[in-house]
């Protein structure tokens, strides 16, 4: 059931909300007993949530609610108030915050029920969700436990293919990391244009790449979710102010006479010939319903982008990771020696490998002597690369390529790489990031029963056309159990 | 990009935090490698062409200077054990 139909079915007392929550609840604790897509069901929560809505509707001042008793998961790194909210990282355990993310608050508003903090690699240090920090569980694939789920919003993506409920999942992107899980557990994924939903409450890893974003089971259920959270706030400086769109109005319309750009440097070398043919098949159905295709070439994205990528995102995430220190909140030590002894003490402690090794590239990338060869030179390179997109977006409505170039991998295959191989799963998906774009993943097929992903790209708040393309792709089987 | 042993520990001191020996060993070569691979950069052509921090072009962003409602002084402190008089209290200072 999509969840705009769920929302129906509440309003209209089919559906009881309290009796319904307390069921959902009861599965996210079974589902996390063998999948580990929860750092913390917020069971109280949900249910003060639920007794809440049931007294609205009873009083019929519910009827505007657009997420009526929808049961949404939020990303660790997202602030819901009250609920430990650590970003997957030791340094922040015992951490609740005092106040809700702007885009949980509008969910809430809307009569979302919070159902839990997901999974995610530390900080959202990842692509395959292993960069869990010390003492957090990996999520599992949903379709082969043995598989990665992708990273960083892996719980996100796990949990929005494995519940049989309506569910939606809040996401975030700062290099991939909602379309890279979506694609891995056979979901939609939308990372939207940058600036569109505030970034207030959110656990900063790079300030100019941050957007949450949305996983769900169809179009209409990420379009929905990201119509509700964006909008224009105060509380964040980048935060632009358009006017909202209501996404959910364009699935379903005609897609004829659209132009979609094939990206060939994102077809050949390094891809798996199982994600290649279900994508191509992807192109032959947008075909088939009008629309037009042709390749181009994106050579700066696809090149440099991953290089560009992480001498930015690394810069950022080093600064924003200087105010975990064992001071006002998450992990302490006893307060001995001098400050710089209590901070190494405390840092050195509870950062995982990963956090360690970005914090120390983007240290290194803006020391002086190192900054205008590192950092500035991608600052640099990041222009050309916005340019690049901006001067295709003048000939296509979306770009089109795989959203990884392979199925989900074992653990055992993860564990055999070295950091930088690992920066590799996200060699297409950086690009939009970096450019602040709005992508898609769409699940287009499936290849020894694992999920492909074809990748939608957009110009700037152009969100709608690649839900409606994506729309085209609904009747995707789901492998819920 | 040669990184050696004394870069990193200076690097790692910068960002306040120490490496094991084990640390150092492991880290070494993958930093190595990374910095490798991301100083193919400098094969792109970029005279002439202004940096881009923001990947939307965003104005001036203010806010209007008034006072407003703000957590609470016994809220922001009720996250921390390390606390005295209403202020928080860090490790000594000299």
């Amino acid at each position: 059931m999509q969840c705009s139909e769920f929302v129906e079915k509440v309003k209209n007392n089919e559906i009881d909300i309290v009796e319904h929550t307390h069921k959902v609840i009861e599965e996210c604790k079974k589902i996390n007993k063998d999948y580990n897509y929860f750092n913390v069901v917020s069971e109280e929560l949900a249910l003060v949530q639920a007794n809440k809505l049931k007294k609205l509707i009873n009083g019929k001042k519910a009827d505007n609610k657009k997420l009526l008793g929808v049961p949404v998961s939020v990303k660790d790194n997202i602030c819901v108030k009250g609920v430990e909210s650590t970003a997957g990282s030791r340094i922040l355990k015992g951490y609740k915050p005092l106040f809700n993310a702007t885009a949980v608050e509008n969910a809430i508003n809307q009569g979302a029920i919070v159902i839990g903090k997901t999974s995610q690699d530390e900080f959202g240090f990842g692509g395959f969700s292993v960069n869990a920090g010390l003492g957090f569980k990996i999520p599992k694939n949903p379709f082969d436990k043995e598989r990665s789920c992708g990273g960083s919003s892996g719980g996100a993506g796990g949990l929005a293919q494995k519940a049989t409920f309506p569910h939606i999942a809040l996401g975030e992107s700062t290099g991939g990391s909602i379309a890279c899980p979506a694609n891995f557990c056979g979901v939609f994924g939308l990372t939207p244009t940058y600036g569109i939903v505030s970034r207030y409450g959110l656990i900063d890893y790079g300030n100019s790449l941050d957007k949450i974003g949305t996983l769900g089971k169809s179009s209409n259920d990420a379009g929905l979710l990201q119509e509700v959270i964006s909008g224009y706030d105060e509380k964040d400086s980048t935060s632009l102010n358009v006017e909202n769109e209501r996404y959910t109005e364009y699935l379903g319309g005609s897609v004829e006479g659209l132009k979609v750009g094939i990206i060939k440097e994102a077809f050949g070398k390094g891809n798996e010939k199982a994600v290649e043919n279900q994508v191509y098949k992807g192109i032959e159905t947008l075909k088939e319903k009008g629309v037009k295709a042709e390749e181009i070439s994106l050579e700066m994205p696809i090149k440099y982008g991953l290089a560009t990528y992480y001498m930015i995102a690394t810069s950022e995430a080093s600064t924003n990771l200087a105010k975990y220190c064992g001071m006002r909140y998450g992990a302490a030590e006893k307060l001995r020696g001098s400050f710089n002894e209590y901070f190494t003490k405390v840092r050195s402690k509870n950062f995982g490998d990963e956090a360690k090794r970005r914090v120390i590239l983007g240290t290194f990338a803006r020391m002086a002597g190192h900054r205008d060869a590192f950092y500035i030179k991608a600052a640099k390179v990041r222009t050309k690369i916005i340019n690049e997109y901006k001067k295709a977006f003048k000939q296509f409505d979306a770009l089109i390529s795989p959203t990884v170039p392979i199925l989900p991998p074992k653990f055992s295959e993860i564990e055999k790489l070295t950091p930088l191989q690992n920066y590799m799963i996200d060699s297409i998906l950086v690009g939009p990031n970096i450019a602040g774009l709005p992508h898609l993943s769409v699940p287009i097929g499936y290849d020894q029963n694992l999920p492909v992903g074809m990748l939608l790209t957009g110009d700037h708040l152009q969100e709608k056309k690649l839900l409606q393309l994506g729309n085209l792709f609904e009747t995707t089987k789901f492998h819920s159990s | 990009m040669n990184i050696d042993r004394k870069l990193l520990e200076h690097v790692a001191e910068v960002a306040r935090i120490k490496l094991s020996e084990e640390e150092i060993k492991k880290f070494l070569p993958q930093l190595e490698e990374a910095l490798e691979f991301f100083s193919k950069l400098k094969e792109v052509n970029t005279d002439d062409v202004k940096p881009s921090f923001q990947p939307v072009e965003l104005k001036n962003a203010m806010r209007e200077d008034k006072e407003k409602k703000c957590i609470s002084q016994d809220d922001a402190l009720s996250l921390t054990e390390h606390k005295k008089d209403g202020y928080f209290k860090g490790p000594r200072a000299v």
